[in-house]
């Protein structure tokens, strides 16, 4: 599955890297480096990661899922 | 027909055309397609791929942790519409509303929206840029050759220009254990776009990880054995290094030549639009049908005196898209000015950078957090004793504080106790930024034009 | 209303069960002024926006000395040194980096993940002690034991020394309740005593542990040695204090929070019972919520800040009442509406900025397993009396009975 992280709004939190170490990884201290594109068996991981994002920077396109249901994940808040 | 009939038609069975299918054009598109335009909509790009994110390209697709043919964008939403990709435009009839195609097709539009970024510098020197070795990275094709020869181990990397680009491809090297010389021409790394102060953290950051950084230094030369191969470089010290890999990263060109005589304001540094994305016309005249987000675009901003800023950062053309979406399908009295403060990140050397406002606007820069020396700290930029930018090394936590002062016009420099000031972090210095008239390495910022009253405005920016 | 009285029903127990209504009334002035040199903030903007002001100090000492008669006076009394929780940078960012190396991301990033099967097994566990019983406390049964299993066994604490622990835990998370009730003189002796006996305690088995390290945190706090030195020997302790105090209390009202929550929803409660993945945005629409950690109590400003229409003087301690911001109209529709659905739940729940809670990933996972099973294992659930009993405690707010009767247990 594709995925894009807004690195303006990390705050390096690391909750992803936590959730979903095999997609997210922090590098050093604060920086974030990820798969832009998870491999299926991680789709659950990724939805953890993704949820618990403090700043929900995360943003995912599942297959086979409606768009819908991750438009507003950048939205609402700078 | 009246204004509102016509904006309701162009809403319900208009056509849109898009230049540029990358972040920007992607954006803007489910944005158009979020506020409800349900005519056709087009979009244009000269690379046979679809939107993808350039920023891993030079992180982790140099260290392997992600391949390069898989960095497509997210989709937020479908987006119903014709893509016409590896194909590039190749000119604009502003009269009949045309797109002209590299393939000799032409698309027509009622609103256009010009999203076509900006391409790597090539090395000046075309027979030398041909050698096999030389490399530029900008496309997914760039990183997927680069992260090739990288993982052949070649004996040494060049790489010339230290700008944010160049400063991270020299990370990426030093990880992979591969030795890395950096020739730049400036006095430290990120001076364009942070200053001297700060640069020399990034000269002991590259230092420290066994990078051989050569600054005030320029590439004279490539040189090829009979094969075509790279095999070194001479450098305006008289010097030369044996190099099988050398990486130009020179900054950006942007990609205006296909506007050359349309009578759109375009120019090798940008389109120039209003702050609602509107293009210019040559005559100076924006255009009603005629929108510019992303690199490309240049476009005056109200809390930095209204100065034209053109602006290669992700976020930017993210918000811009957004921005210039919504009032390509709004009526007058509904458009948006495009605010957005200016921020970009940087990963090297496992230290995260990242920088809110406009740094090389700064005259001054104080250590507000934190410390030079333990390469961790917070830097505020003044200007005109206004706090205009802030520099993060591994403090990104403390950085939206810093945009609200940048906002509010708070003074510099500032004159609160906070948590973490140091001694050093007391006294303003100069940010020493180089002579913008010289040319540098990649600014990550250029600003050109100036509005005749310096105006200050209170900005506030929408919270939800 | 006065202020004065408002801020003091909110401490009052009288009112735990359902503060909410005092929190709405709280934010029709964002900053409120309490007395002479406190500050109650309670809109979301406001509390989020001083989170990441470093004018803002997390420190006691800096406290002016009146505003300071306000305030706990626990640390005075503690034999332990501030740990990160109660200081700022650089010495907090040294330790919390030092105490995450063998935690979290990124030189332990798989730790957090892979207790999951563990996690998972002393849930079941628990349920199954539930036995015949078609009635149980959620809290002594359940929700108490579960985190407090956790992380005696994160840190490396020998499982037949937790019953002490919990006694040691109790009686140091209620010397955190700024209105503990009783006698002020007697809670802070028991509070100076606990946790004396904890660093003894501790102090005991980090001598054993520097000798023959485990795979515990414990020990490699105590053995450490990366590029931040090594943490000394009161370090160690006060931050072994702080996980374990911190790592207690605050994943037990979680729980207890949730099931509560799900019990008063039976729609959602049926949901989680049918898809397991409703459990990880209904934990973060919980945090918001039903925050186990209701206010921060324990901020001191460096300089005078503006804001909400209130100058805040220097020296000033300031209250971040986190549970009215993740009411706030202003921020979030329809807020006292528990939607699991919600698009946009960047509650506050965890706190923001350098300080956001250390556990935050376990605490997730915790609430997301532990819920999930008593959803798919209870059959016929039901509270037994609602409101249930609360703690005493206003700031580490949660039930201290929860007792649920159920038809029987689901394998």
């Amino acid at each position: 599955m594709r995925l894009v992280v807004d690195l303006n709004r990390c705050q390096g939190y690391a909750q992803c890297a936590f959730l979903a170490p095999d997609v997210f990884a922090m590098h050093g201290e604060e920086s974030l480096l990820y798969n832009p594109h998870a491999d299926e068996a991680q789709r659950e991981q990724v939805r953890r990661a993704a949820t618990a994002c403090p700043v929900q920077a995360i943003l995912v396109e599942y297959p086979q899922e409606a768009p819908a249901a991750v438009e507003e994940g950048l939205s609402g808040v700078r | 027909m009246s204004g509102d009939h016509a904006l309701e038609w162009l809403r319900r069975e208009g056509r849109i055309v898009i230049v540029g299918a990358s972040l920007a054009g992607l954006r803007a598109a489910e944005t158009l397609r979020k506020e409800g335009f349900a005519g056709s909509l087009t979009l244009i790009g000269d690379e046979p791929h679809e939107p993808y994110d350039r920023p891993p390209l030079s992180k982790q697709v140099l260290l392997g942790h992600a391949s390069a043919d898989h960095t497509e964008l997210p989709r937020r939403r479908g987006l119903d519409a014709q893509w016409r990709l590896g194909v590039a435009a190749t000119g604009l009839d502003m009269a009949a509303r045309r797109v002209r195609l590299a393939d000799g097709d032409e698309v027509e539009y009622d609103r256009l929206l010009i999203t076509t970024g900006v391409r790597a510098r090539p090395w000046p020197h075309p027979a030398e840029a041909e050698l096999d070795g030389v490399f530029v990275l900008r496309t997914r094709d760039d990183a997927a050759r680069l992260h090739r020869r990288l993982a052949a181990s070649p004996r040494r990397v060049l790489v010339i220009g230290a700008g944010f680009t160049g400063s991270e491809i020299a990370s990426a090297c030093r990880e992979r254990g591969l030795p890395v010389t950096v020739a730049e021409r400036g006095a430290a790394p990120l001076v364009g776009a942070l200053g001297g102060v700060i640069g020399q953290v990034a000269a002991e950051l590259q230092r420290a990880h066994g990078v051989d950084l050569r600054c005030g230094i320029m590439v004279t030369g490539l040189e090829g054995d009979s094969a075509g191969r790279l095999r070194r470089a001479h450098l305006s010290d008289g010097t030369t290094l044996d190099t099988d890999v050398a990486v130009v990263s020179l900054g950006a060109t942007r990609n205006t030549e296909w506007l050359a005589g349309s009578g759109v304001g375009a120019g090798p540094r940008g389109i120039a639009c209003d702050a609602g994305c509107r293009a210019f016309d040559i005559r100076g005249i924006v255009t009603d049908d005629i929108f510019v987000a992303g690199d490309v675009a240049r476009s005056p901003h109200a809390i930095f005196g209204y100065q034209f800023l053109s602006l290669e950062h992700w976020g930017n053309a993210v918000a811009q898209a957004e921005t210039a979406a919504h009032n390509m399908i709004s009526s007058s009295s509904e458009r948006r000015p495009h605010l957005w403060v200016p921020a970009f990140w940087s990963s090297q050397f496992g230290v995260n950078i990242k920088s809110v406002g406009v740094p090389s606007l700064g005259e001054e820069v104080i250590v507000a957090q934190g410390s030079l020396a333990d390469h961790r700290f917070t830097g505020v930029y003044g200007y005109q004793g206004r706090v205009i930018a802030a520099v993060s090394f591994d403090q990104t936590k403390w950085l939206e504080f810093y945009q609200r002062q940048i906002e509010t016009a708070a003074p510099f420099p500032p004159e609160y106790s906070s948590v973490d000031r140091r001694p050093e972090g007391l006294r303003p210095v100069p940010a020493d930024f180089p002579d913008p008239s010289l040319p540098t390495h990649g600014p990550s910022v250029t600003v050109s034009g100036y509005s005749p009253t310096d105006q200050r405005i209170t900005f506030t920016p929408a919270r939800a | 209303m006065t202020q004065d009285t408002l801020l003091r029903q909110i401490t009052d127990y009288a009112n735990r069960a359902d503060p909410y209504p005092l929190y709405t009334e709280l934010r029709k002035k964002p900053v409120r002024q309490e007395g002479d040199e406190l500050f109650v903030v309670s809109t979301y903007w406001e509390i989020k926006s001083l989170l990441h002001d470093p004018r803002i100090s997390s420190d006691a000492r800096n406290l002016s000395p009146g505003a300071a008669g306000t305030l706990l006076q626990e640390e005075e009394a503690s034999p332990l040194p501030p740990a990160f929780l109660r200081l700022d940078p650089p010495e907090h960012d040294r330790l919390r980096r030092m105490t995450m190396r063998p935690f979290g991301p990124p030189e332990t990033p798989r730790r957090v993940n892979g207790m999951r099967g563990e996690l998972a097994r002393i849930v079941d566990g628990l349920i199954d002690g539930f036995g015949d019983r078609k009635q149980v406390d959620i809290v002594d049964d359940f929700s108490y034991p579960f985190p407090v299993t956790v992380i005696c066994r994160l840190l490396g604490i020998p499982r037949e020394d937790e019953a002490r622990f919990h006694a040691w835990a109790d009686t140091i998370a209620a010397g955190l309740d700024p209105d503990p009730g009783g006698d002020p003189g007697e809670q802070r002796r028991a509070t100076h005593e606990a946790r004396t006996e904890l660093g003894m305690y501790l102090s005991g088995l980090i001598d054993e542990r520097s000798g023959a390290p485990g795979d515990d945190m414990l020990s490699a706090l105590v053995t450490q040695h990366g590029p931040d030195g090594r943490m000394t020997r009161m370090e160690v302790l006060s931050t072994a204090a702080l996980l374990l105090i911190a790592g207690h209390e605050t994943t037990v009202n979680l729980i207890t929070n949730g099931t509560l929550t799900l019990l008063r929803n039976p729609d959602v409660l049926e949901r989680l019972r049918d898809d397991s993945r409703l459990a990880v945005p209904l934990v973060e629409e919980l945090l918001r919520f039903e925050p186990p950690v209701q206010l921060l109590p324990q901020r001191t400003t460096l300089a005078d800040i503006d804001i909400g229409g209130t100058t805040i003087p220097k020296g000033a301690s300031v209250w971040l009442v986190l549970a009215a911001g993740n009411r706030d109209p202003k921020r979030f529709p329809d807020p006292d509406r528990f939607d699991p659905d919600r698009p946009d739940i960047q509650h506050l729940g965890f706190g923001s900025g350098i300080h956001n809670c250390f556990g935050a990933p376990l605490a997730r996972l915790e609430a997301q397993l532990a819920l999930t099973a008593l959803a798919q294992r209870l059959d016929a659930p039901r509270l037994v009396e609602d409101p249930p009993p609360y703690r005493q405690n206003a700031v580490l707010r949660g039930p201290r009975h929860l007792n649920v009767s159920f038809d029987g247990l689901r394998s």
